[in-house]
C-alpha cells in the first residue's frame, strides 16, 4: 500500500510540474526551425510539399523563363549567382540537373518544412548556414523560376 | 478509514504539496484559490483577448494579452519612438506634423475600437491626443498609426475618441475652453466668460477606408468637457458628454470649479445637428489644422493642412443640445448596452446618478426645464433621473457594463471596483484595487455586446506592489475574473506610461487579419530597389540617394565612397525579405537621428548629414540570421571639394582590387 501511495504521489508530482502536452500549439507550424521535427521519408526525390512528379516539356518556354528572371532579380539574386559560385546560397548553374522540378518548386514554396525535414535541403543548410528565407513565391512564381533555371542550364 | 480512502487522501495531499512546490512565490500568494490558474497562459499559447491600453503621457498605445498581462507591442502614435524610427524616418515625420509644426510628444488618454451595429468589429482602434488636440486611427491589420487629424478651435482634447455604434463619428471636445482660432486669442485671461468657447467636433470616418474628416463642430459655452459616450440602440443619434467648471473659472479650478453642487451632462442630438448641417445652417470658418495619412503602398506618410471647418452654433440652433444637472464635477459618462441608462460619475460625489434616456426625451418634449445655462436648456434633475446608487463608495469615476444588467464602477478615492445592478441600483459586490484606480475596462464593456469575462482596473499608484525602482514607480493594471457573482482578482501587471482608458477584443477577431509581410511587388515607394540589381547611389546636387537593399545577411551596396562634407545622405533601405518576422534594422555611426526598422517588403529612409570626414560603418540592428553580425558596411566621407568619385559596390574585396565580378557596380 505504502509503495502504491508513493507511486501515486510521484505521478501526481510529475503531472503537476510536468511540461504538459502539446495541444493546438499555435507555434507548431514554426518559422524558426529551432527544433527540427521528424525527418522526411528518406530519399524522396521530390522533397516535401504540394508538388509531386512535375512534368515539364523538353523545350524551353521562353515567356515563362522571362517572368522567372524578374522574380529572380527581385527575390533571389541577393544570394544566388547564376554561375556555380556560392554567394550566400549555392550558385544556380546545373541546379536543374541536380534536383527534380518538384523538389525545387517545393523548396522555394515550402521553405521551412523543407529545411526542417528534407535531407538534401538540410545538407545544403549545413554548408551555407543561413536558412534560405521564405520569399513568399506563388506556385506560378515557382514554375516560372524553374523555367528560368532551365534556361540558365542551357535548355533551348 | 478504508484503504481506498487512505489512498485518495494521500494522493490529494501530495498533489496539494506538489502544486505548492511549483507555484511561484510572489504576490500571487496574496490572492485566493485558483487565481494563478485562471491568469496563467502557458508558454506558446495565445491569450484570449487583445487589450489596447492608452499610454497616457508616453503618447503611445500598448497591446497586452488578457488574461496573462503579457506586453506584445507598443504602437507609436503621438510620440516619437527611436526604436521603430517613428518620427525619425523621412516617411514617418509627416505623421507628427501639426499646424504648430513637428510635435514629437503627446498625451494619449483613451482608446476606442471601431464598431459595427454596436459591436466591436476589430478594424481600427482610435486614440486621442490631449495636449495638441488630435485623434489617431490605428489600423489593426498592421498595428500601425494610419491617420492623425488635428482639431482646430480646441484645447485639451479629453472627451475623445468615443464613437457612434457604426463608427459614423469619432468625437472630440475641449477640456480647456479657449478663444476659437478664427477669433483673436490675444485677450486677457479674465475675459473667460466673454471670449472662451467650448467646441465639440464630430469627425466622420470613411466606411471602407476609415478616412477621417471633421464633419462639423458644435460651438458651446466655455466649460470643460471631460468624457463622453454615444447613445446606442434606441438612443443612437445622441451623444452624452460630462462637463465640469460650469462656474467658468479660469484660475485655481481645484477650488473655483467645485463651487456648484451640480455641473452637467450635455446631451447632443447629433442627428438634429446633421439636419441643420444639410439645411446650410453651418458657418464655414477659416482655420488651420493638419491631417496626416499613411499610405501603405508607398510606405510613406502624407501631411496636409486643411483650412476650413463648419461650425454649428449650438446655442442659436435651439434643439441640438440639452443639459442634465449632474452632481459634483462629473467625470465618467457611460451608456449601458441597452442604450437606456446614462451613468454620470461625480468625482467628488458619494452617489451615482443614473439617467433615463426615455425620461430625458419626455422631459424635453414636455419642456420640463429648470431654466437655461448660457442659452442652453437645463432639464430638471428629477425629470431625467432614473435613480441614484446610494453609498457606492467615494469618488466614482468610470463605469463599464457586463451585458447582464450589471454595472462596474471604479472609485478613485476609496480604491475599489463596485459592482451594482442597473435596475434596482443595489450594490452587489466590491473589490479593492491597489491603488487609486482610474479607468476600468470590460471587453466590449461600452458596446451593445459586452464579453464579460474580465474587468481590468488601471491604477495610478503602485506603492509597495512591486520591487521599488527609485522615486518613479510603474502604474499598473489588475485583472478580475467576473464570470461568477463575485469579482476575483487573478493577476496584475505593470504598464508603460500611465494607462487611462483601454479596450479589449476577442483575439481571433483581430489575429486572423494580421498582416505578415508587405508584398515587394506592390511597393510603390519612389526610392524602392526591387532587387539588388536596382540598388544604386545617385547624386543630385548635394543630395545623395542611396537605394540600398537588405536581405539575410547583407546590404547592397555595402561600400560607398565619394560622400563629401556638405552632402545630405538619404539611405532608402528596402527590405527584400518576404518572410514573417524578419525586419532588418539600419544605423549609421554619428547620425543625429534614430535607427530604421524596415519590415519585409518595405522601404524606409534615414537622413544623415555627416559633419566630419572619416569612415562611417553602417549595420543591421535587428538580429536577422546566424551571420547577422556580418551584416554591415562602410561609408567613406571626404572633405568638401575632394575629388573622390562617387562609387558603390558589394562583394568587391580589398584583397582583390581588380575583381569586377560579384555584382559590383560603379558610377
Amino acid at each position: 500500500m505504502k509503495k502504491l501511495l508513493l507511486l501515486a504521489g510521484i505521478a501526481a508530482l510529475i503531472y503537476a510540474c510536468g511540461g504538459g502536452t502539446q495541444q493546438n500549439d499555435p507555434a507548431s507550424d514554426d518559422q524558426t526551425g529551432a527544433a527540427s521535427t521528424t525527418p522526411a521519408p528518406a530519399d524522396n526525390p521530390d522533397g516535401v510539399g504540394k508538388f509531386k512528379d512535375v512534368q515539364v516539356p523538353e523545350k524551353l518556354d521562353a515567356a515563362l523563363a522571362q517572368k522567372g528572371e524578374s522574380v529572380y532579380d527581385m527575390k533571389c539574386s541577393s544570394c544566388h549567382k547564376l554561375s556555380d559560385e556560392k554567394l550566400v546560397g549555392p550558385g544556380w548553374k546545373d541546379v536543374t540537373k541536380r534536383n527534380t522540378a518538384a523538389w525545387i518548386m517545393n523548396f522555394v514554396t515550402n521553405v521551412d518544412e523543407m529545411l526542417n525535414t528534407d535531407p538534401k535541403a538540410q545538407a545544403q543548410l549545413e554548408i551555407c548556414l543561413v536558412r534560405m528565407p521564405n520569399q513568399n513565391l506563388s506556385d506560378e512564381d515557382a514554375r516560372n523560376v524553374y523555367e528560368f533555371m532551365r534556361k540558365n542550364d542551357g535548355v533551348q | 478509514m478504508n484503504a481506498f480512502m487512505k489512498f485518495s487522501l494521500g494522493a490529494a495531499a501530495i498533489l496539494a504539496v506538489s502544486f505548492q512546490a511549483c507555484k511561484p512565490k510572489n504576490t500571487s500568494s496574496a490572492v485566493s484559490g485558483d487565481a494563478a490558474a485562471k491568469a496563467y497562459v502557458p508558454p506558446g499559447k495565445y491569450d484570449e483577448f487583445y487589450n489596447f491600453v492608452s499610454g497616457g503621457f508616453s503618447g503611445q498605445m500598448s497591446v497586452y494579452g488578457l488574461p496573462s498581462g503579457r506586453l506584445f507591442r507598443v504602437i507609436p502614435v503621438f510620440s516619437v519612438d527611436p526604436e521603430k524610427g517613428w518620427g525619425y524616418s523621412e516617411e514617418t515625420k509627416p505623421m507628427l506634423m501639426t499646424s504648430h509644426g513637428f510635435v514629437p510628444w503627446d498625451d494619449l488618454h483613451h482608446t476606442e475600437m471601431s464598431q459595427t451595429n454596436g459591436e466591436i468589429d476589430g478594424r481600427w482602434v482610435f486614440g486621442n491626443a490631449n495636449n495638441t488636440p488630435r485623434v489617431a486611427r490605428i489600423d489593426l491589420k498592421t498595428f500601425r498609426t494610419a491617420e492623425i487629424i488635428e482639431l482646430p478651435n480646441s484645447a485639451g482634447n479629453h472627451s475623445s475618441p468615443f464613437i457612434t455604434e457604426n463608427t459614423e463619428y469619432v468625437v472630440a471636445g475641449t477640456r480647456f475652453s479657449v478663444p476659437v482660432d478664427y477669433a483673436n486669442g490675444d485677450v486677457p485671461i479674465s475675459t473667460y466668460k466673454e471670449n472662451f468657447k467650448g467646441t465639440i467636433s464630430f469627425i466622420s470616418v470613411g466606411k471602407e477606408d476609415g478616412k477621417m474628416d471633421i464633419a462639423f463642430q458644435l460651438l458651446l459655452p466655455g466649460v470643460n468637457f471631460d468624457l463622453s459616450h454615444a447613445g446606442k440602440g434606441p438612443s443612437h443619434g445622441w451623444f452624452f458628454f460630462s462637463c465640469y467648471n460650469s462656474e467658468q473659472a479660469n484660475t485655481l479650478l481645484e477650488v473655483n470649479a467645485s463651487q456648484r453642487d451640480k455641473d452637467f451632462i450635455l446631451a447632443v442630438n447629433w442627428k438634429k445637428a446633421e439636419e441643420y448641417l444639410k439645411a446650410g445652417k453651418g458657418k464655414k470658418e477659416k482655420v488651420r489644422y493638419s491631417r496626416n495619412t499613411w499610405d501603405e503602398s508607398t510606405h510613406t506618410g502624407k501631411h496636409e493642412i486643411l483650412e476650413e471647418v463648419t461650425v454649428l452654433d449650438a446655442v442659436a440652433l435651439k434643439d441640438i443640445c440639452y443639459l442634465i444637472p449632474c452632481p459634483k464635477s462629473p467625470h465618467g459618462c457611460d451608456v449601458d448596452p441597452t442604450g437606456e441608462y446614462i451613468v454620470g460619475s461625480g468625482k467628488l460625489a458619494a452617489l451615482i446618478p443614473v439617467f433615463s434616456y426615455t425620461k430625458m426625451l419626455k422631459a424635453i418634449a414636455g419642456k420640463a426645464f429648470e431654466g437655461e445655462y448660457e442659452g442652453i436648456p437645463v432639464i430638471k434633475y428629477e425629470e431625467a433621473l432614473y435613480g441614484e446608487v446610494q453609498k457606492p463608495g467615494l469618488g466614482p469615476l468610470h463605469t463599464e457594463f457586463d451585458g447582464k444588467g450589471n454595472a462596474y464602477t471604479s472609485f478613485f478615492v476609496s480604491s475599489e471596483i463596485v459592482k451594482w445592478n442597473i435596475k434596482d441600483l443595489k450594490v452587489l459586490d466590491r473589490a479593492p484595487t491597489f491603488y487609486s484606480i482610474g479607468h476600468l475596462s470590460i471587453p466590449g464593456g461600452d458596446s451593445k455586446k459586452p464579453n464579460a469575462k474580465y474587468v481590468v482596473g488601471y491604477n495610478k499608484i503602485t506603492k509597495d506592489r512591486y520591487l521599488p525602482t527609485g522615486p518613479e514607480l510603474a502604474q499598473s493594471a489588475q485583472i478580475y475574473d467576473i464570470s461568477g457573482d463575485k469579482m476575483q482578482l487573478i493577476n496584475d501587471f505593470p504598464t508603460i506610461g500611465e494607462p487611462h482608458y483601454a479596450q479589449s477584443a476577442p483575439a481571433d477577431l483581430i489575429s486572423k487579419n494580421s498582416v505578415k509581410i508587405f508584398k515587394i511587388e506592390e511597393n510603390q515607394h519612389p526610392y524602392v530597389a526591387k532587387g539588388e540589381k536596382e540598388s544604386k547611389v545617385v547624386r543630385e546636387g548635394n543630395k545623395i540617394h542611396v537605394y540600398i537593399t537588405a536581405i539575410r545577411s547583407h546590404f547592397s551596396p555595402d561600400n560607398i565612397e565619394g560622400v563629401k562634407i556638405g552632402d545630405e545622405v538619404y539611405f532608402h533601405v528596402t527590405n527584400l525579405e518576404q518572410d514573417w518576422d524578419v525586419p532588418h534594422g539600419f544605423a549609421v555611426k554619428g547620425a543625429n537621428n534614430a535607427e530604421l526598422l524596415v519590415m519585409p517588403g518595405e522601404t524606409q529612409t534615414l537622413k544623415w548629414v555627416p559633419e566630419k570626414p572619416g569612415m562611417y560603418p553602417i549595420y543591421c540592428t535587428d538580429f536577422c540570421s546566424a551571420l547577422h553580425q556580418e551584416m554591415s558596411g562602410y561609408v567613406r566621407v571626404s572633405p568638401k571639394g575632394s575629388n573622390v568619385p562617387l562609387s558603390f559596390s558589394l562583394g568587391k574585396n580589398s584583397s582583390d582590387p581588380t575583381s569586377k565580378e560579384n555584382n559590383s557596380n560603379a558610377q
